[in-house]
């Protein structure tokens, strides 16, 4: 438990002190949201409906931009394979690890999200199941996206190759995510999204970690 | 890597050879079911009296689809068969499995297409199936892109061995979620196995070209698992016995018996 | 013609008014499988050459020749 800690506190150091690179995926969140009404054009009525779409795919390739940064500077300095040869088992840091980078990435999105939402018109009420979509939803997101980052470490090209390999994956997560947001708006109730929403994180969260141990280890030796 | 002579059955030496001879049999396996399916498509089975002859495309379109996701499967399931007992060849038949795979994607999807604008009046709808195959499609670009990335091919054949497994495991996850989508939007819900009622001579057309493109996939798979052995396999000495060339006495050349790993080539 | 469906091959081809659909979709099928078998020779073909010399040369040339 104190290993755990400690790697907790290492990366949320680490993180803070590459603060821009947070900040960047943040802002290309907001950007790709706002780009949207400007290509549809400002019809509110249009722009409620769409809103929740709009504001999960932004999120989602927000999330998927700061992959990049999960385990690239610990592959660069070596500090990977130290990792892998500590007596903990992987899976434990590897789960500490997407959890410090969902804090630093993905937090700030769920944070964001009413703002953006507010720009398509969502009422009170929508914009809570959207932040609780989200908070279900972005740590599957960086669950899944830690398998893609784990199998492209090092390669050339590797941003697009992981945008190709965990885009496809990302489906359910958005379907379920704009899908609540959605049942919010149309009356429909978006209970059964959220719970499935749920289910996938938990599932998630008990399979990646291995699939990225196992991931790792084929990206280093 | 030692004991890999363990497995014998699967060294690429003793394959390579195999295949050889099976391949000339599962084209011609493919050429006569082809035959025999078109004509039951084309001749056998009756005009369909709602859509004209323009359903005759599921002929082709539903073995595509129906070979698109089986082949999907037998890629997974050499990877994880190489990932389990370590055997090249394992990984080498997921990797000469996908492009074919890819190609009957794109053909269901294609031939979706073509059926979707007389029957629906469009060329693409979002309907479960098409979408589902659309994101099948994805994966498998994403498997050969990953792979093509990655000049170490231990590291390849890993790495999309372990990306064809996720994908396996998302397959139902991303149909269940697509369909529930799908439905919930309303969107198109004609599919095309509810369109007509499906006759017995309709069905039996259908598994027979599915036979075909069976045959068709072994074969092609078969072939290009011939070129990946030789490619990586090139330095060592069976292949240099085989063409029937006394091997140059280089000093680099391994010189392991018939069947032995050679790793990092 | 052989068969209940057809009375003339124009018929045949003709399709009922929908052969751009239906030979689209078995063209464009024969075309791909056609074009696969054809880059499984070429494939073969170049991995042959790339296996010849390599034996005539030897592994390290041959290597940097790859690469």
């Amino acid at each position: 438990m104190n290993a755990i800690s400690a790697l907790l506190r290492r990366e949320l150091t680490l993180a803070m002190r590459r603060r821009g690179d947070a900040l960047t995926a943040l802002f290309f969140f907001v950007i790709v949201a706002s780009l949207f009404p400007l290509g549809v054009g400002p019809d509110p009525k249009l722009l409620h409906l769409m809103g929740g779409g709009v504001v999960w795919v932004a999120a989602l390739l927000a999330a998927m931009l700061s992959l990049g940064r999960l385990f690239a500077a610990d592959h660069a300095d070596g500090t990977l394979e130290q990792l892998i040869l500590t007596p903990t088992s992987p899976v434990v840091w590897i789960a500490g690890k997407i959890l410090a980078h969902w804090l630093v990435s993905g937090v700030p999105l769920i944070l964001m999200a009413p703002v953006l939402g507010i720009q398509f018109g969502l009422s009170g009420a929508e914009l809570a199941v959207l932040m609780w979509s989200l908070l279900l939803g972005t740590p599957a997101l960086s669950l899944i996206g830690a398998i893609g980052a784990a199998l492209t470490l090092g390669l050339r090209g590797g941003g697009v190759l992981v945008s190709l390999l965990v885009l496809p994956l990302y489906v359910p997560v958005l379907i379920f995510g704009a899908g609540a947001v959605d049942g919010a708006i149309s009356g429909l109730g978006s209970e059964a999204h959220l719970s499935l929403l749920g289910g996938i994180l938990i599932l998630a969260f008990m399979l990646t970690p291995w699939a990225v141990a196992a991931a790792l280890r084929i990206s280093i030796e | 890597m030692s004991g890999f002579n363990l497995y014998k059955y699967s060294s690429p030496a003793t394959f390579y050879v195999l295949a050889g001879r099976l391949i000339p049999w599962f084209y011609a396996a493919a050429a006569l079911l082809g035959a025999a399916g078109l004509y039951v498509s084309f001749f056998l089975a009756p005009t369909d009296f709602q859509q004209g002859e323009a359903y005759r495309i599921i002929f082709i379109h539903v073995p595509a689809a129906w070979m698109s996701m089986f082949i999907y499967l037998a890629m997974a399931g050499w990877a994880a068969l190489g990932l389990a007992f370590n055997t090249r060849l394992s990984f080498m038949m997921a990797s000469a499995l996908a492009p074919t795979g890819a190609m009957l994607t794109f053909v269901s999807l294609w031939t979706g297409a073509l059926w979707g604008k007389p029957t629906w009046g469009a060329w693409w709808v979002w309907d479960a199936r098409l979408t589902s195959e659309l994101i099948l499609f994805f994966l498998y670009l994403g498997f050969m892109a990953l792979q093509a990335a990655i000049d170490d091919p231990r590291r390849a054949d890993r790495a999309g061995a372990l990306i064809a497994l996720v994908g396996v495991v998302n397959v139902p996850i991303i149909y269940f979620s697509v369909k529930w989508w799908n439905t919930l939007h309303q969107g198109a819900s004609v599919s095309l196995n509810t369109a007509p009622s499906m006759a017995a001579v309709m069905l039996a057309g259908m598994l027979v070209m599915a036979l075909a493109v069976w045959m068709y996939a072994i074969a092609a798979a078969l072939s290009r698992v011939r070129c990946i052995i030789l490619e990586r396999e090139r330095n060592s000495q069976w292949v240099a016995q085989m063409l029937g060339a006394e091997p140059h006495p280089h000093p680099n050349l391994p010189l392991e018996g018939e069947g032995t790993n050679v790793e990092g080539i | 013609m052989v068969g209940m469906n057809w009375h003339s091959l124009s018929e045949f081809i003709h399709m009922g008014g929908y052969a751009l659909y239906v030979w689209g979709s078995f063209g464009v099928t024969a075309l791909l499988i056609a074009g696969e078998i054809l880059l499984l020779g070429a494939r073969r073909k170049k991995a042959l050459t790339l296996v010849r010399r390599t034996i005539k040369f030897g592994k390290a040339e041959n290597d940097e020749d790859a690469a």
